[in-house]
């Protein structure tokens, strides 16, 4: 006989749906409801940074663009910094700047995107080696049983990505390109393209957080 | 106020109460599950903290779906409020946090674009709303009962009445999309999302109760529904993330 551990289960995942856009982007389901909304832009006129749009698709096993993806990212500010208590590092704290954003893919494209700024980079685990700067991840959707996470890295960051302590731990070196976003000028403005693939030779690496 | 730990890690996640990614008999979830391993990752300051939010975001009618998209009338069908408690895997409350949900209306017919289903729209029913629990972890809101109603899996699929819950936490590691079902649903035994959670358990902790201390006698019946997020370490011995 023993004494009973008194932790209380985890409430289940289940799938988001074909109309999670109801509940969490309803403009995009085909009506408005909310006086506030929230959105894939993540900046104000005044945040400090630089301006970027990340963009990309979110691939099937057959290399079909998923129409009803939901994505959701959380980053710090262009300091390196996350507007959260636990984050105590000595850098300059935006509070306007939540850091997280949420869009749908498109109905007819899949193609997603974020307005926000470059991310700076953020003291690794313990205090140890920083980690390159970065953007998280969660993705759900129809078909998705319990939300998929994962990290975009920069590819102009290519020396904070070689000593990145979570690139590192990836041990296939091919499977770290799944994570990097690749930089192109459109005109003034930063575009970084975040393919995701969810299975097959070219999957993204996921991670179980 | 319930005391909350900002800065330890999560309790590692038991991936046996949350159904698989792979589930051939939810066809869609053929090519959109991962095939590699998920790569295992301690956790750093990118996974304990998380976005939050503030009444100030949230109009008074937010967590009132019988309400928030009335257009001269009320909404149709069974009025119930939902309320429950969220805490964690350690029974520690957790306030403050958003809840968002969205559901079919009372015929089983979603406000959506996509959805053809042949039950009509109620013009008095959005069909979605949030909050943010209060002090103590406790959430409520009103709505009417949804519907159950077909869907493309096999030829004759239906789901359950159901309402969609997000939640956030206070740790982007928490974020958590599920499903609150009702009490005594027959079609349950027969859903193919709800069986294919591994832990009969786990998944009892989806359905819930009729709660006749929470209702509004003569006006509105009541479900319970408490909603776990994973626990955080405790501080017996020096785990903060950050160095000294």
């Amino acid at each position: 006989m023993v004494q009973a551990l008194r932790y209380l289960g985890e409430t289940p995942s289940q799938t988001a749906g074909p109309y999670v856009h109801i509940g969490l982007i309803p403009h995009q389901a085909g009506f408005d409801i909310f006086n506030k909304n929230f959105s894939n832009v993540l900046v104000g006129a005044d945040t400090p940074g630089e301006r970027i749009r990340i963009e990309g698709r979110v691939f099937d096993g057959i290399g079909v663009p998923l129409k009803d993806v939901l994505l959701e990212i959380w980053q710090a500010n262009a300091a390196g910094r996350y507007n959260h208590p636990a984050d105590r590092q000595d850098k300059p704290l935006d509070k306007a700047f939540r850091g997280w954003g949420r869009t749908g893919s498109d109905f007819e494209t899949g193609l997603y995107a974020f307005e926000t700024v470059k991310p700076g980079s953020v003291i690794g685990r313990r205090g140890h080696r920083p980690m390159a700067p970065h953007v998280n991840l969660w993705i759900v959707a129809r078909g998705i049983n319990i939300g998929l996470a994962t990290r975009m890295y920069f590819s102009d960051e290519e020396a904070a990505n070689t000593a990145d302590p979570v690139l590192n731990i990836i041990e296939p070196e091919i499977r770290r390109r799944t994570l990097i976003a690749k930089r192109e000028m459109r005109g003034q403005s930063a575009v970084y393209t975040f393919d995701i693939y969810l299975q097959c030779d070219r999957e993204t690496v996921f991670f179980d957080v | 106020m319930a005391f909350v730990d900002w800065e330890s890690e999560f309790f590692q996640r038991d991936r046996s109460i949350h159904p698989p990614a792979l589930t051939p008999e939810y066809k869609t979830s053929v090519l959109r599950s991962p095939r590699q391993p998920l790569l295992s990752l301690q956790n750093s300051l990118s996974e304990v903290t998380g976005p939050m939010f503030g009444e100030n975001e949230l109009g008074p009618l937010d967590n009132d779906l019988i309400l928030n998209y009335a257009k001269g009338g009320d909404a149709i069908g069974e009025r119930i409020i939902v309320h429950g408690q969220v805490r964690d895997e350690s029974g520690r409350p957790v306030p403050n946090t958003l809840l968002e949900f969205w559901q079919a209306n009372a015929g089983g017919r979603y406000r959506h674009k996509n959805d053809r289903y042949i039950a009509p729209i109620d013009p008095n029913f959005g069909g979605c709303g949030r909050t943010i629990s209060n002090d103590d972890g406790e959430y409520w809101f009103r709505t009417i009962k949804p519907g159950p109603y077909p869907f493309r899996n096999y030829v004759n699929s239906w789901r359950p009445a159901h309402i969609h819950f997000s939640v956030f936490g206070t740790g982007f590691v928490q974020r958590l999309i599920t499903q609150m079902y009702f009490e005594g649903d027959p079609l349950l035994a027969k859903d193919v999302m709800f069986q294919m959670i591994p832990d009969r358990d786990a998944a009892s902790r989806l359905v819930a109760p009729i709660d006749l201390n929470a209702t509004v006698p003569l006006d509105t019946l009541a479900y319970r529904f408490d909603i776990i997020l994973r626990g955080r370490r405790s501080t017996l011995f020096e785990n903060k993330l950050q160095g000294n």
